[in-house]
């Protein structure tokens, strides 16, 4: 499996160029504009009337259904977010200069902090107030698996090989054409992987977002997460129980019959043949494939896409060199500039205004403190996990018969929604009066610290046989033989996976740090327990204000930590 | 009846540097394709061949000059133009059915004539019974014979070739060689006319109707060469000897000097921004114990030499003053003489002396580092310096082979995590 870092590490030597700042400014800038209009539509905003969500588990597949089928309707809309934005970054220099960096901070913004916000501004523009609710909650789930599929594909876009490129222009392969038979299927594998991991992430947002209060109005969407919702709010252990068992039962499902499938289909699509790797088999797949039936009703779907695939749109000629003079394409340069400049500057006057009207310096900095006390923990807590989760995993990836084992179980555990647990973490935390300053932030990687254990076991599958054999006949063992030989291996892998891990936690910092079971209600100090505070009080202001220092952190650290250390680790240890 | 497919009229070539200059790859190509001709363009690695042959082909709008292909100039790939690829450019995907109907698709022809033809051309390139194999299932030698078809298939006018047997096995790049001229010769291909792409002195004599020599730096035509043999050719015929024996000493007399340092026609004048071959130091000694030894006894032709990469060991070596090159022969000079008859230490000091006297950006470095209080400069330094005058790859090529040489000469050292040159060498 190539690997795709989460992050972008291409050619921007500085750790902020112009256009971070412009994408941040966009990016805050429009936040802004959906809390303030979001804070106007709040007055007249009215509780649900419908059903309420019942503690039934009869309910409980229904629900399930309906929280799987949000998710796949935000997959739909993210795979087609995916084709057009990354297409645009991967084809086009210019688009591409603003496009990136708008992808790389937006994939910081926490995406729990501004559920609330989008939740009101959905509710006021649909016509139906529970449609309003699905949209939000949609395009909540939508914003956590876009940006890393859009990522992956606009890197495997920039990867596929000239000699591909160049034949399918010398047979004069249109656009459209190219695309679908070039670009989309040398990125597939990669693609489907990340679209697994976004599938994975999604389960934490759709629990957290289905059911929402900002200030006074709570909105319940039918659901899993409003399932386990009520049942904290009824301290009903059991409950908590039967959702857990349904999450596992769904995530099972959906691996089985979408996931499972796709990847073994996807196999013919790998460029790089290496020997000896067995291809991945799917027993769905197969019925499919042997199916008389199945290939009798697909028939006439086959023949649409392959006219689709065919078709020659009257614009769709072969490409012509862009023929531009130097001074030209200078112009053009500088018009673009000028544009997303000028934008950035409006982005900028704007949040001036927003910030002005209900924010203090003293904010800022009690912001950036609280960003400090959540900063530490995570730190802390990756450096556990890391402690924990690299030895386990080099341990395992060396014994092959183990890692067929512990990989499928590790990449399942990261799908599986953390938050799911967190009443029953509670639970215990309020039943021993611990501190919930200390106690309550291993909930933040609980879900996260998956995403290390199954990196670093890729890593240690990676090890090439020949090294390991060299290193027993050189007798390197013990220490010498983690310092030098699996550790380094393991690097490219294991920031990999740290990111993910890192970039999670801030996120779920906004539902660990605060935590409730019935009418108990824990805290801990830290940014993530702000924004919960602020998104209740419905003080829309500090909750820009929250994400926006959240953001903040994300980048620095991406830029200043990961970001060098996967560059060093990619340059010194790729092994091949 | 005009012959003529394509013409080339002082086309010139460029890519854009680093600093937003441009950096000139092929200047002043004429070319004139007739019908019925293949064409054979020879020359070293970087010598801009594939650019000509890629501009040909559309792939790249020519920086000035014309090419015209059937009287319409080429600005975008041209229907009638079919190339095949050095590493085959096969879609994994696609079977080798889907794969030889991707141009047919491309033409929106009808379904039933795309399979039509498709299923002829596989089985005129010898195919048969593998329409639904994947290209991973298939051996080099099979692959190629894929993207044959599938350059056929679409009934092209003229035939790029670029190294289409490069990448195979000796045995069944000759195989394939003798298949395509047999259908060439038979008159069974669509195709009016092949230009063929080499670096293989050989290969081109055997195909070629007609062979031109490129210089490197910029790439030039230097010589063209009419090739008059019969085929099928035989490699043992003296005839063929002597022809591939004059283009070795062609090859290598006309070293090409830059204009602007006005150094006497025959001798090698290397300058700082020279682009290095890449030969490690290690492949040098042993090429100069080999020339030193029997049978040679230090002076061989080069062609009777049994070596990889012939031309950037000779080259390099020529550079360094350890041997002369003339007229296709290969002689051992004093320096090099006493460079093979020393011990390891001994060996070292020649090297080092030769490196720094003959190769002017081993000195420069060198010089640079002394200069400096600490003995330490960044890898940029120089990498910038030398992508004024070469590309990004060629800068970073001509960089490591003068690290390679000098870390054996102790010249000077060069650390590769922290990317700098040093004088000290670790202890």
């Amino acid at each position: 499996m190539r690997l795709i870092v989460p992050i972008s590490v291409g050619g921007w030597p500085r750790i902020f160029s112009r256009w971070d700042i412009v994408a941040f400014l966009l990016i805050l800038g429009l936040l802004a504009f959906f809390a303030e209009a979001s804070r106007h539509l709040l007055q007249p905003l009215v509780e649900l009337q419908h059903k309420p969500v019942s503690l039934d588990p009869a309910n409980l597949p229904e629900y399930a259904a309906r929280t799987t089928l949000r998710m796949l309707i935000a997959m739909v809309l993210s795979l087609l977010f995916t084709f057009t934005y990354a297409t645009l970054a991967a084809k086009n220099k210019r688009a591409e200069r603003l496009l990136i960096p708008l992808l790389d901070i937006l994939q910081s913004v926490p995406i729990l902090g501004f559920i609330s916000i989008t939740v009101v501004f959905f509710m006021a523009l649909a016509p139906g107030r529970v449609l309003g609710a699905e949209f939000a909650a949609i395009f909540a789930i939508f914003t956590s698996q876009a940006w890393n599929m859009a990522f992956s594909f606009y890197q495997s876009l920039r990867t596929v090989p000239t000699e591909l490129v160049e034949a399918s222009r010398n047979f004069r392969l249109g656009p459209w054409m190219s695309f679908w038979r070039i670009d989309v299927p040398f990125a597939m594998p990669q693609l489907i992987w990340n679209m697994m991991l976004s599938m994975s992430g999604s389960w934490f947002f759709v629990v957290a977002s289905e059911a929402i209060s900002v200030g006074n109005t709570t909105i319940t969407l039918p659901g899993v997460g409003s399932y386990i919702a009520v049942a904290i709010e009824h301290r009903d252990l059991a409950a908590v129980g039967y959702a857990i068992v349904t999450m596992l039962i769904v995530i099972l499902i959906y691996d089985q019959v979408l996931f499972r499938p796709l990847v073994a289909w996807a196999d013919r699509f790998r460029f790089e043949q290496e020997p000896g790797m067995t291809a991945p088999q799917s027993w769905v797949l197969n019925v499919l494939r042997r199916s008389w039936l199945v290939d009798r009703l697909t028939r006439p779907f086959a023949a649409l896409w392959r006219r689709l695939l065919l078709a020659r749109w009257s614009k769709d000629r072969p490409q012509q060199q862009q023929e531009e003079s130097r001074t030209q394409s200078r112009w053009v340069a500088f018009q673009w500039a000028a544009i997303a400049m000028a934008l950035g500057a409006v982005a900028a006057w704007y949040l001036a205004v927003f910030v002005t009207q209900g924010i203090t310096m003293s904010d800022v900095a009690t912001t950036l403190l609280l960003g400090l006390a959540t900063l530490s923990r995570i730190i802390v807590l990756i450096a556990l996990a890391t402690l924990v989760w690299v030895p386990i995993g080099i341990w395992v990836g060396t014994r092959p018969r183990f890692a067929n084992v512990v990989q499928p179980i590790a990449q399942f555990l990261a799908a599986f929604p953390a938050n799911v647990l967190f009443p029953v973490a509670v639970s215990v935390i309020v039943v021993l009066k611990l501190n919930p300053n200390i106690w309550l932030s291993p909930l933040m990687i609980l879900g996260t610290q998956w995403y290390i254990l199954f990196n670093v076991v890729a890593g240690a599958i990676a090890i090439p046989a020949e090294l390991r054999a060299a290193a027993t006949n050189f007798r390197v063992r013990g220490w010498l033989w983690w310092r030098r030989i699996a550790i380094p291996a393991v690097l490219p892998y294991y920031v990999t996976g740290a990111i993910t891990a890192c970039g999670g936690s801030w996120n779920a910092s906004i539902v660990a740090e605060v935590a409730s079971w019935g009418d108990e209600h824990l805290q801990a100090k830290g940014l993530g327990a702000y924004i919960a505070q602020q998104t209740d009080a419905g003080d829309f202001h500090h909750v820009v204000l929250g994400i926006a220092v959240m953001s903040f952190f994300v980048v620095l650290i991406n830029r200043t930590f990961w970001r060098p250390l996967y560059l060093y680790a990619e340059r010194k240890f790729r092994l091949g | 009846m005009d012959t003529s497919l394509l013409d080339i009229h002082a086309l010139r070539q460029t890519f854009p540097r680093a600093d937003g200059g441009e950096l000139l790859v092929l200047d002043g190509i004429d070319l004139h394709l007739a019908q019925g001709q293949i064409v054979g363009l020879l020359g070293r690695t970087g010598s801009g061949k594939s650019t000509l042959l890629r501009s040909i082909a559309g792939l790249m709008a020519p920086a000035a000059g014309t090419i015209t292909y059937l009287g319409r100039p080429v600005t975008a790939p041209a229907p009638g133009i079919a190339m095949v690829f050095q590493g085959f450019a096969l879609f994994p995907w696609l079977t080798v059915l889907e794969n030889v109907q991707l141009g047919l698709e491309a033409l929106g022809r009808p379904d039933a004539e795309i399979r039509k033809r498709a299923l002829a051309a596989i089985d005129l390139i010898g195919l048969d019974g593998y329409e639904s194999a994947y290209p991973r299932e298939l051996s080099g030698g099979m692959r190629q014979r894929v993207g044959f078809a599938r350059a056929l298939v679409v009934d092209p006018n003229i035939l790029l070739m670029d190294e289409p047997f490069s990448a195979l096995d000796v045995l069944t790049a000759e195989t394939l060689r003798t298949d395509f001229l047999e259908l060439w010769g038979d008159g069974r291909l669509p195709i009016k006319g092949v230009i063929i792409v080499t670096h293989n002195i050989e290969e081109a004599v055997l195909m070629c109707d007609r062979i031109l020599l490129f210089s490197s730096n910029p790439g030039r035509i230097i010589r063209e060469i009419a090739v008059d043999l019969k085929q099928p050719r035989n490699r043992l015929d003296p005839q063929f000897r002597d022809q591939v024996e004059k283009i070795y000493e062609a090859m290598t007399a006309r070293r090409p000097t830059p204009a602007k340092i006005g150094a006497p026609a025959g001798t090698v004048a290397t300058t700082i921004d020279t682009i290095l071959p890449r030969v490690s130091a290690n492949l040098l000694s042993g090429f100069l114990e080999t020339l030193a030894g029997a049978p040679y006894n230090g002076h061989a032709e080069l062609l009777h030499l049994e070596a990889d990469d012939l031309f950037p060991v000779s080259d390099a070596l020529q550079m360094m003053h350890l041997v002369e090159i003339e007229g296709g022969d290969i002689k051992l000079i004093d320096a090099g003489k006493q460079f093979v008859e020393a011990e390891t230490d001994e060996r070292k000091h020649i090297f080092q002396r030769q490196l720094l006297a003959y190769v002017p950006l081993a000195a420069h470095i060198r010089r640079i580092l002394q200069e400096r209080a600490n003995h330490v400069a960044p890898k940029s330094r120089f990498f910038d310096e030398l992508e004024d005058h070469m590309s990004t790859d060629d800068a970073e090529a001509t960089l490591r082979s003068v690290t390679a040489w000098a870390r054996y000469a102790e010249a000077f050292a060069y650390d590769d995590d922290t990317q700098t040159f040093s004088l000290e060498n670790p202890v």
